[in-house]
Order: C-alpha cells, then sequence, then structure tokens
C-alpha cells in the first residue's frame, strides 16, 4: 500500500480522535481551571488536594474498583479458562456477551427486585426458614451487582489472548513432564498476561467512576468520585470542579495504563 | 463482508421505513388543526404533570395545537432556554428557578389586563419573594417537604416534627431524597433556622446534626424512593408532597406529614420565557387553566395541591381536608420558598450535603 492511500484513510480515524477525544479532554482541562464565575484559577485543585472529603472520596474509589476487580479477575480467569477450552467456544462467548446488551439501568432494576425486601432471595430465605436479610444499600450489593457489570469485559479479553495461544507450548510442557497445574501456572498464565491487563483496565477504570449503581443499588452509602462528578454538574453547577476530579480520574486512568503497560508485543484484543 | 453490507442495509432500511411512518402520522395528526392558520402553542413541563384530557380541552375549545415538552429538572430547563434554538411559548419552573430566570433576563413580564383568572387563586400563594407581585409567573402547583411514613411499622401520630427522625429506635430505617437543599433545608428547619440561611456557622451544625441522624439513614435515593416506598423497603422517607401523593396511590399503607417545625414550601408557577413565539395561544393557556373547573381536574389527575381557591372549594372533602396536602395555615406560615442563593451558596450547601453522604454510618 503506497503512502498517499493510507495517509487518506486515516483521515476519518485523526478527525474522530481529534473531535471526540482529544478537542473534548483539552475542554476538560480548561474547564478545570476555571472557578464559578468562569475566572481562571487554581482553587479546584486546592480544594480537591486539601479536602478530606474528597481525598476520602478518592481512596473510597481505588479501594472499591480495586476489590471489583480482583472479585472479576477471580471469576473471569477459569471462565475464560474453561470456555476456550470447550467446543463451541464462540458461541460460550456470545452467552456472556449477551448481557452487555441490555441497557445498564434494567440490569440495575433486575437486581433490586432480586434483592429487596420482598424479593426473590428473601422470598426463597423465608420459604426455606430464615428471616428476611437486608440486601439492598450494602456493600455487598454494590460489590455483586458492580462485579456482574463488569465481569463480559474482562472475560473477552483474557479468552482471546487464550484462544490465540499457541498450543504447541502447551503440549510442549507436557512432554517436557510438567503436571497440568504447572503448565497452567507456568506456561498458560504468563502468556496470557497480555489479556488479563487489557481486562484489568477495562474493568478498573470505569468501576472508578460509576455512579448510578452507587445510588440505586449502594443507596449513595457507597460513594465514589462518580457521584462527586454527578453532582457538580447537575445539583452545584460547578462545572470547574466536576471538570477538576475528571482530570483526576484521567491521571488515574493514565496512571493504570502504565502500570498494566503490555512489554512484551503479543497482547489480548480490548473487551471494549 | 457481504453480510456486513446487507445488515447495513436492511438497517438502514428499516430506519427510513420508521421515519416514513412518523412523517404520515404526524401529517395525519395534523390534518385537523391545519386549517386554523397553523397555530401551535408549545408548552414545556415536568413529565406527566397535566391531565392530557385537558390538553385535549383546551385544543378543541381554542383551536391552537398543543406541543407538550418535558424536562426532568429545573437546571436542565434552564440550559435549554438559555442556549435557545427552542420555541417553548410557556414553561414551568420552580420557585427559586424562577428567580435564576429572572435574573438571567431569561421571562418576559405578563401582562396582567390580559390574564382574566388571576382573580381565583389564594392570595397566600401570590406575591411570593420569588416573584413579587406577579410580574412574571402564574401559580400552577404547589407542596412541601415532608415525611412519609408506614402505618404497619409506624403508629399515626408517631412522627409530628422532623426531630422525631432523631430518635434511636428508628435505626436503618430512614430513606432520604438525593437532594442537598432538601436535606440540609429539614436539618435547618429541625434546628428552628431558616432553609436560605446564609450563615457558615448555622450550615455547619445543620451539617453536624445530620451526621448524628446517618445511623438513621437507610439509603440516600433519587426518584425511585417512590418504588422503594411502595415496596416497603424502607418505613419512612423524607420527600415532597407530590412525591408522597404518587407513593400512597400505590401503596396504602403510606401516609405524609408535614412537620410542625417548618421546612420547605415549594411552588411550580407558569412562566412565559423569552423564547415564546405564539403571545395569543399562550394568555389563552394561562386563562384557561385558571378556570376552577380545569384546575380541579388537573388538581385530581396530578395529585398535587392547587393554588387555585374556588378550585379548591370544588375538590373531594376527602382532599381538601386533609391536612397533608392542604395543611392548616399554622403549619402554613413556619414554612420558606427557597430563594436563589447564588453559585457560591448553593456550592457551600452541596459540599456540605457531600460530606454528609461520606459520613460512615
Amino acid at each position: 500500500m503506497n503512502r498517499k492511500r493510507t495517509l487518506t484513510y486515516t483521515i476519518p480515524y485523526i478527525l474522530w480522535l481529534g473531535l471526540f477525544v482529544i478537542a473534548p479532554v483539552i475542554l476538560l482541562i480548561i474547564q478545570s481551571f476555571g472557578n464559578l464565575n468562569g475566572h481562571f484559577t487554581f482553587g479546584n485543585y486546592v480544594t480537591y488536594f486539601s479536602s478530606g472529603t474528597y481525598l476520602r472520596m478518592t481512596f473510597n474509589s481505588i479501594f472499591f474498583a480495586f476489590i471489583v476487580t480482583a472479585i472479576t479477575l477471580l471469576i473471569s480467569y477459569p471462565m475464560a479458562y474453561i470456555m476456550s477450552r470447550l467446543k463451541h467456544a464462540q458461541f460460550w462467548l456470545l452467552l456472556v456477551i449477551l448481557p452487555t446488551w441490555v441497557n445498564l439501568l434494567l440490569k440495575a432494576y433486575a437486581f433490586i427486585g432480586l434483592f429487596s425486601k420482598t424479593g426473590t432471595i428473601n422470598e426463597f430465605l423465608s420459604l426455606i426458614g430464615f428471616a428476611p436479610h437486608q440486601m439492598m444499600f450494602t456493600n455487598m450489593s454494590f460489590l455483586v451487582v458492580a462485579a456482574y457489570i463488569e465481569i463480559p469485559f474482562m472475560i473477552m479479553p483474557i479468552f482471546n489472548s487464550l484462544v490465540e495461544l499457541d498450543k504447541s507450548y502447551i503440549n510442549a510442557a507436557r512432554d517436557l513432564g510438567a503436571t497440568q497445574w504447572q503448565t497452567l501456572v507456568k506456561v498458560v498464565f504468563p502468556m496470557s498476561m497480555g489479556g488479563v491487563k487489557a481486562g484489568i483496565q477495562a474493568v478498573f477504570i470505569p468501576t472508578l467512576s460509576l455512579f448510578m449503581i452507587t445510588r440505586l443499588i449502594g443507596g449513595n452509602r457507597v460513594i465514589t468520585l462518580g457521584t462527586a462528578i454527578e453532582e457538580h454538574f447537575l445539583v452545584t453547577q460547578n462545572w470547574g470542579m466536576g471538570s477538576t476530579i475528571g482530570v483526576i480520574l484521567i491521571v488515574a486512568m493514565i496512571l493504570t495504563m502504565m502500570i498494566t503497560r503490555d512489554r512484551k508485543k503479543k497482547g489480548g484484543k480490548h473487551g471494549r | 463482508m457481504k453480510k456486513i453490507i446487507w445488515l447495513t442495509t436492511i438497517i438502514l432500511g428499516a430506519t427510513l421505513a420508521l421515519f416514513g411512518v412518523n412523517i404520515f402520522l404526524e401529517h395525519t395528526e395534523n390534518v385537523g388543526t391545519k386549517n386554523n392558520g397553523h397555530q401551535e402553542l408549545t408548552i414545556y413541563n415536568w413529565g406527566d404533570y397535566i391531565d392530557p384530557d385537558l390538553l385535549k380541552k383546551f385544543q378543541k375549545e381554542t383551536g391552537y395545537k398543543v406541543d407538550y415538552e418535558t424536562f426532568d429538572s429545573n437546571e436542565a430547563m434552564f440550559t435549554k432556554i438559555q442556549q435557545g434554538g427552542t420555541h417553548y411559548d410557556l414553561a414551568v419552573p420552580s420557585d427559586y428557578m424562577i428567580q435564576k430566570m429572572k435574573a438571567a433576563n431569561l421571562l418576559l413580564p405578563l401582562d396582567h389586563k390580559k390574564l382574566t383568572g388571576l382573580g381565583n387563586y389564594d392570595k397566600k400563594f401570590m406575591n411570593q419573594a420569588f416573584d413579587k407581585g406577579n410580574k412574571y409567573s402564574v401559580p400552577y402547583f404547589w407542596g412541601t417537604l415532608g415525611i412519609v411514613y408506614n402505618d404497619k411499622y409506624i403508629k399515626p401520630g408517631e412522627i409530628k416534627t422532623w426531630n422525631d427522625l432523631w430518635q434511636p429506635k428508628y435505626k436503618k430505617s430512614i430513606m432520604l431524597i438525593d437532594s442537598s437543599r432538601d436535606i440540609m433545608g429539614m436539618a435547618l428547619a429541625s434546628s428552628g433556622q431558616s432553609v436560605n440561611t446564609k450563615s457558615i456557622p448555622e450550615l455547619a451544625a445543620a451539617k453536624g446534626k445530620l451526621d448524628t441522624l446517618m445511623p438513621n439513614v437507610k439509603a440516600i435515593v433519587a426518584d425511585e424512593i417512590k418504588t422503594y416506598m411502595a415496596q416497603e423497603e424502607a418505613t419512612l422517607a423524607v420527600d415532597y408532597s407530590g412525591d408522597a401523593a404518587e407513593m400512597i396511590s400505590e401503596n396504602k399503607h403510606l401516609h405524609y406529614v408535614v412537620p410542625s417545625d417548618g421546612g420547605n414550601l415549594w411552588f411550580d408557577n407558569i412562566v412565559m420565557p423569552k423564547t415564546v413565539k405564539n403571545k395569543k395561544a399562550a394568555y389563552a393557556f394561562l386563562n384557561f387553566m385558571s378556570k376552577p373547573a380545569n384546575a380541579k381536574q388537573n388538581a385530581i389527575y396530578v395529585g398535587y395541591a392547587t393554588p387555585n381557591k374556588k378550585a379548591v372549594q370544588q375538590l373531594p372533602k376527602a382532599i381538601k381536608n386533609n391536612p397533608s396536602w392542604y395543611p392548616d395555615n399554622k403549619t402554613l406560615s413556619k414554612l420558606e420558598v427557597y430563594e436563589d442563593l447564588g453559585p457560591n451558596w448553593v456550592g457551600k450547601y452541596n459540599d456540605y450535603f457531600l460530606e454528609f453522604k461520606m459520613t460512615n454510618r
């Protein structure tokens, strides 16, 4: 392919990046230096780093995002591993992806139906003789729902990297006397690290800023940075502060990307 | 590749077909009214906030075709009118927002000579601080902030004031509406302070008092509060009278109390934004809605309290004598209308509220 043609092909891509990625980020950064009257100020950043509220919120967000990522990884890796071994792997993958086609809000409401005081789970519990449990508005319910929502985005990249894995490595390991467990830990897992890292990126960052679930399922007893952004844009209309938190989330994203960067050439495909 | 092209063609085809059907439907709908000289009235209101039969009646009486568009927050409405490009003839903002829109020069003064039904409104609900002399607005509905309780778990009469919520026996049983002005306002009112205070010590004290309520708080939620209360997820809730009316229509065990120690009185008024196109139709609608029979019909449909005195007289006794919806003058006199405090103070209220939400249980 000659150079000129490559260039014409990249124009839509460059336009897209410029309009929908670079320009908004620049606008966000500019906004973050504006106070309520639109004047230039560093005040928003000073407020952020000097207020216990925001720092605690940041810690909460990171903490919950970390746990959610850990839970999804623990569930997803074995699942992706088994799926990649199955006969109709693509079909099983489709089943995993299917729930992502359902609107997030609908899924949240479905969980309300499961978890609420008169919900399915409590009805089952009282049927077998247990007292109904308070499940809504607890950290546990938030973690379950958040993990459920993020699981497909963890499975997809891991699955892809496992499917792409050259079978001859496994055969070689087995031939050389490695047990099944050793093969898994020493060969398969390191070689699918790319997918794991991509999965972590695809789960950790969106979880940092989850906001609707924190209110619907967590009853605002779980507060993340997303909650604060929502409030600053919709209620206070303090776009400067909202943007500041947005910028901080972007920085957190870049940091996560750097830590989980793929240093090898080979890697899994991104889930989203 | 062939598959993709096929799929794209099918999707495009379906979209085009739907678009065509839409145009056709709009066309057939307009046939009846087009003869009246293309007269339209665009109303920008909250969702499900008018009896649709009234719109039909208005259409029949006056010949104006009503285009009813909805918003779900005052702020969203403000932004849309401010940015222009819209042609709303009438809008229904709340009290503090009217003040804000006035300051932003988004409202046109109403010509009182063209309003025939102003006398029908109760003097109590006219001439409010946010619009002295009703220069810019006509009241549409009003309501209060109060407490909803479930009589299966809480005896009637057990809850009378805001301070009753602080009792330790209500551990983890209260749901709060997720709104900084309302919850901060509740704490302020419970200590006998103004819900419009601009005093940092008072706000800090109110936040401190809220922190001590946290063990009783089960959740802080938005619109979902209606579903949760109807499903008896919690036994108590702090919410607006309008939401309460909706909950009660779904669950008969719920009751609404206006606390006797003050709180918020809110208004939704009709205004004429500067985007108005058809002033004649706008005045016709204002006069239509101020007719007692229409206001009464609307109040029954929506379930909120109408400021139209003559309409109240026509309401069934069970509604008009119910202190939950039409509190007596003594309770009313203690309630305050929110003022627009300006972005700096709204920000402070919000910061304190956010801090309260971060309180560990």
